[in-house]
């Protein structure tokens, strides 16, 4: 898991900033001021709505040191640097498939394909079921994970007849 | 074996690798790989390595025993998680530079293994750095053994105490979709009633099937005679119009006998339910009514054991009516003429099936009409509680167009529905008639064959008549059980909610405790968050600490889980020494006092609201408590003085009143605990003032824990221990920690500057204390019964 020790600056136009990866597997960020920062790590602000946008960096001790407006924005390197970290930050696998569901009452384990493989979880309520904007749903599980359905129609007639039977 | 989980394989393909003398000290499963995937995988440690065994089913190995004797490097595993994503590191950081080694994840169902693994880890890497035991770890169980081990996953037990941490949060299993069987545990109380209850209905139902019968004589020697000339015999038409009225005078009795008694129980066993519902719900822990909302828990008490109630007195027993006419219609026709029954009992499960199939359509249809519907009284509930926000913020317009937006979908679900629905009483009609047609067309060829006589015809027709006018209705017990079974379901999620605060086995007596306060390697985890880590606190017996922080610091958290609300997720409490899990719930609290910052009256007299933790108090104990409260004078001034009636949230009454009679409700039981929640914090600073002089009367001699926002209250404690994202960060006293110019200080000094600001906003909140009912049906019944009383009229 160790990374090159390359660094990325920032593009001219945006806050000049470098970002690393130590061997230690933490972010290091010196910010324009110079100052180092170990363990850094990054905030979606609207990890829903708009999860490129809007990307807080924030120190160990919970302080904000640096505003991204988009990660577009930002050199290849920083931003992949960025996505990695974020993928375990907002681990949200997305379910492609209802394969089965113990009960249609809770809690009730649900076993499901998701694009990040197949898996079994509980859901303790129906209320832990929180429906987002176009069809879009978030489910807590009882272990801590979400699990995001992009669109309930785009599911199989299954899927959504089994998933139908909690909302 | 530590994880009866799909890793059962690869722990014995573990034990396949481990070398003669190597023993197994701890297992993890893993269920995530490097890219976040799912895949299972197996950490293990033994007494002299790490071993890991990845998705693709290799095996890498770390040593931790061998790699340099005494005084080498030591590795280091890190744990931690975010977003329901537990991560293990194992770092060496006596490299240059320090390296990452390895790294692993799992989903939080895992994470008590994980932890425990990452223990005994750092307890092998101690002890071998310190020389001693060298590679001899123990597993932990061993190493002490007087430790148990939870029968359910052989995890070690916490010292002392008999519930397993894993096994506590495993979710229960799901229930079955036979709860409704599970309704017998409260039927079974009149078992005697519902077996006369259910003797009466055959025999009502037996009166019932009289007069088709009677039919055959009635036509066959009376009416066609006539037709034929013959004179009409009175004597028999006397007798047969005779039955007929007897037939219906016994249907009549029997059938009032039987739905009073049937009514009867039932309504007995809805009252059972709730009764039994609200016991138990008032029993669970805080978080449970937490993670509820109060209209859905109220819903489920009130019209959920009503519509079950209905369904066990109606639907059911018109059913169970149903099906026994079937079966004896069956058997009358059959021994009537067995050719003529079989035409007509054949077509009968088709036209069920069908009606069935039409209404299995509109159920989901109804179902989604549910839906739509709540999502009409969403936005009442939302509007009207939040009405001074939607004036203050001009927005009536926007709120108009919302409940004008979902009453649109409302009714374009309802103009879908309504389609199907029209077409359904008109289907049922035309099934029976085909019915019926059958009927008529077989009998009309079995009469030309002279095998049935006109008199037979008519009694079938009569007959079936009947009971196809029935199907329609057995056809809709599918759906109403159903809604009575999501019914009863929602009552048994209640019921069989196992406390999370568990009561222990074999409680410890707690009799007159010293109030000494332990908080040893304290963990709290509230969903995927963990609020509260690694935290030590030591409280003397008589001490006032001060506990300050940031709001999200954990400060609450800590006295919840002192008050054991909820149960830690890792270290323990200790008051005398003893692990407050081993105590019996509602013991320990007796000795403690809570006084929050929104103090809740109940309804009831003033004097009944200071007696509460204490109902058999004598009045001159309510008297002394409340003068120790500083609150004897101002009750004084009330008309009806300490029979004065106080309302839902003690409306008549102003804030500092409130808290000053929550203050003699915690004085009155006396407790060696005291912890004050933000006690001032919702008055102003002149009320603060009485109010601080009455809590100057309560925590005298008391082992004292007090949340306050603003520091200027905190002058009496002995220590502040300051508190920052779950842990203790600062801990003496005032002075010292000003000295010191760290956390503390940054907030003295904070506040001084925003005093000013904060007064202003306080007065903002203070005034918006307007709590709308939103009264929904369901709910208007028991609003009714909290009328908000003021002081007195």
């Amino acid at each position: 898991m160790t990374q090159p020790e390359t660094k990325a600056v920032a593009a001219a136009g945006s806050p000049v900033f470098q970002l690393m990866r130590k061997p230690s597997g933490r972010l290091l960020f010196s910010g324009a001021d110079g100052r180092e920062h170990e363990g850094v790590v990054p905030v979606r602000t609207f990890p829903l709505t708009a999860p490129d946008e809007g990307i807080a960096l924030v120190s160990a001790d919970g302080h904000e040191l640096l505003w991204i407006d988009s990660l577009r924005n930002l050199p290849g390197y920083a931003a992949a640097l960025l996505r990695e970290e974020l993928a375990l930050r907002d681990f949200m696998p997305e379910i492609t498939r209802l394969v089965s569901v113990s009960s249609f009452g809770t809690p009730s384990l649900w076993t499901v394909e998701t694009e990040r493989g197949d898996t079994v979880f509980t859901l303790k309520a129906e209320e832990d079921i929180r429906r987002l904007k176009n069809g879009a749903l978030l489910i807590g599980s009882g272990e801590g994970v979400q699990y995001g359905i992009a669109d309930i129609t785009s599911l199989d007639r299954t899927s959504r007849r089994l998933l139908e039977r909690f909302l | 074996m530590d994880n009866a989980s799909p890793a059962d394989a690869a722990v014995a393909a573990l034990r396949q690798r481990l070398a003669a003398d190597e023993n197994v000290l701890c297992t993890l499963a893993v269920d995530l790989d490097q890219q976040l995937r799912f895949a299972s995988g197996l950490l293990a440690l033994t007494n002299r390595r790490l071993l890991s065994l990845s998705a693709g089913g290799e095996w890498t190995s770390w040593p931790t025993v061998d790699a340099g004797g005494p005084g080498a490097r030591a590795l280091e595993l890190r744990y931690f998680d975010h977003a329901g994503v537990g991560t293990l590191e194992l770092h060496d950081p006596s490299a240059e530079p320090p390296r990452l080694l390895a790294k692993w994840r799992f989903t939080l169902g895992a994470d008590v293994h994980a932890l425990r693994l990452v223990r005994l880890f750092g307890r092998q890497q101690r002890e071998i750095s310190s020389g001693s035991r060298l590679g001899v770890t123990e597993p932990e169980g061993a190493a002490d053994p007087r430790a148990a081990l939870c029968g359910e996953c052989g995890l070690p037990l916490p010292a002392g105490s008999d519930i397993c941490l894993a096994c506590a949060r495993k979710p229960q299993s799901p229930p079955s979709t036979w709860v409704l069987l599970r309704l017998w545990r409260f039927a079974r109380p009149y078992r005697y009633q519902l077996v006369t209850g259910f003797m009466l209905t055959l025999a009502s139902t037996a009166a019932t099937l009289v007069p088709p019968y009677l039919t055959i004589p009635l036509m066959d020697d009376i009416l066609i005679p006539f037709q034929n000339g013959r004179q009409i015999e009175s004597g028999k038409v006397g007798l047969i119009l005779g039955s007929l009225l007897a037939a219906a005078l016994l249907g009549w009795a029997l059938n009032w006998a039987r739905t009073y008694l049937l009514a009867l129980v039932s309504e007995r066993i809805g009252a059972d339910l709730r009764t039994a519902t609200f016991e138990h719900l008032i029993e669970l822990p805080l978080d449970y009514f937490g993670g509820k909302r109060t209209g859905d828990l109220m819903a489920r008490i009130g019209s959920e054991t009503d519509r079950i109630c209905v369904f066990l007195s109606l639907h059911a027993l018109d059913f169970v009516t149903d099906v026994l006419m079937i079966g004896m219609t069956a058997a009358i026709l059959l021994s009537i003429n067995p050719w003529l029954a079989l035409a007509t009992l054949v077509p009968l499960p088709f036209i069920g099936w069908m009606i069935h199939s039409v209404r299995g359509r509109l159920r989901t249809g109804f179902e989604r009409i549910d839906r739509v519907w709540s999502e009409v009284t969403n936005v009442l509930a939302d509007t009207i509680p939040g009405v001074r926000v939607v004036k203050a913020f001009a927005q009536e317009k926007r709120e108009a167009q919302r409940f004008r937006d979902v009453n649109r979908h409302n009714l374009e679900v309802n103009d879908k529905l309504n389609k199907i629905w029209s077409l359904f009483t008109p289907t049922v009609s035309l099934l029976t008639e085909i019915g019926l047609l059958i009927v008529w067309a077989f009998g009309i060829w079995l009469m030309s064959r002279q095998e049935i006589t006109v008199g037979v015809l008519t009694a079938f027709i009569a007959y079936i008549g009947r009971f196809y006018g029935r199907l329609d209705s057995m056809s809709r017990i599918v759906s109403v059980t159903q809604k009575a079974a999501a019914g009863a379901k929602r009552i048994f999620d209640i019921l069989d909610h196992v406390s999370n605060v568990p009561e222990p086995a074999r409680p410890v007596r707690i009799d007159a405790p010293q109030g000494r306060i332990e908080m040893k390697g304290l963990g709290f985890r509230y969903g995927n968050r963990s609020v509260i880590q690694g935290l030590e606190l030591r409280i003397e017996p008589g001490e006032m600490i001060g506990l300050v922080g940031h709001s999200g610091s954990g400060k609450s958290t800590l006295v919840n889980l002192l008050c054991r609300f909820y149960d830690v997720s890792d270290g323990a409490i200790e008051v005398d020494g003893v692990d407050i899990r081993r105590f019996g719930v509602a013991d320990y609290r007796r000795h403690i006092g809570l006084v929050l910052q929104e103090p809740f009256l109940f309804f009831g007299t003033i004097a009944e609201n200071i007696a509460y933790g204490n109902p058999s108090a004598s009045r001159a104990e309510i008297v002394a408590a409340a003068r120790a409260a500083h609150a004897y004078e101002f009750i004084l001034r009330l008309p009806h003085a300490y029979d004065s009636l106080v309302g839902e949230r003690g409306q008549g009454l102003s804030g500092g009143e409130r808290q000053r009679i929550s203050i003699a409700r915690a004085l009155l039981i006396n407790p060696r605990i005291l912890i004050l929640d933000e006690a001032t914090s919702s008055v102003d600073t002149e009320t603060e003032k009485e109010i601080q002089r009455a809590l100057d009367n309560l925590v005298q001699g008391r082992t004292t824990i007090a949340i306050a926002h603003r520091l200027s209250t905190l002058r009496k404690a002995n220590r502040l221990v300051v508190m920052d994202r779950g842990q203790v960060v600062e801990v003496g006293p005032h002075d010292e920690l000003m000295a010191r110019q760290g956390h503390y200080w940054r907030l003295y000094e904070a506040q001084a500057r925003q005093v000013d600001t904060e007064e202003d906003d306080r007065e903002i909140e203070d005034s918006g204390d307007l709590r709308t009912a939103v009264a929904t049906s369901q709910m208007a019944h028991a609003a009714q019964r909290a009328p908000q009383q003021s002081g007195d009229a």
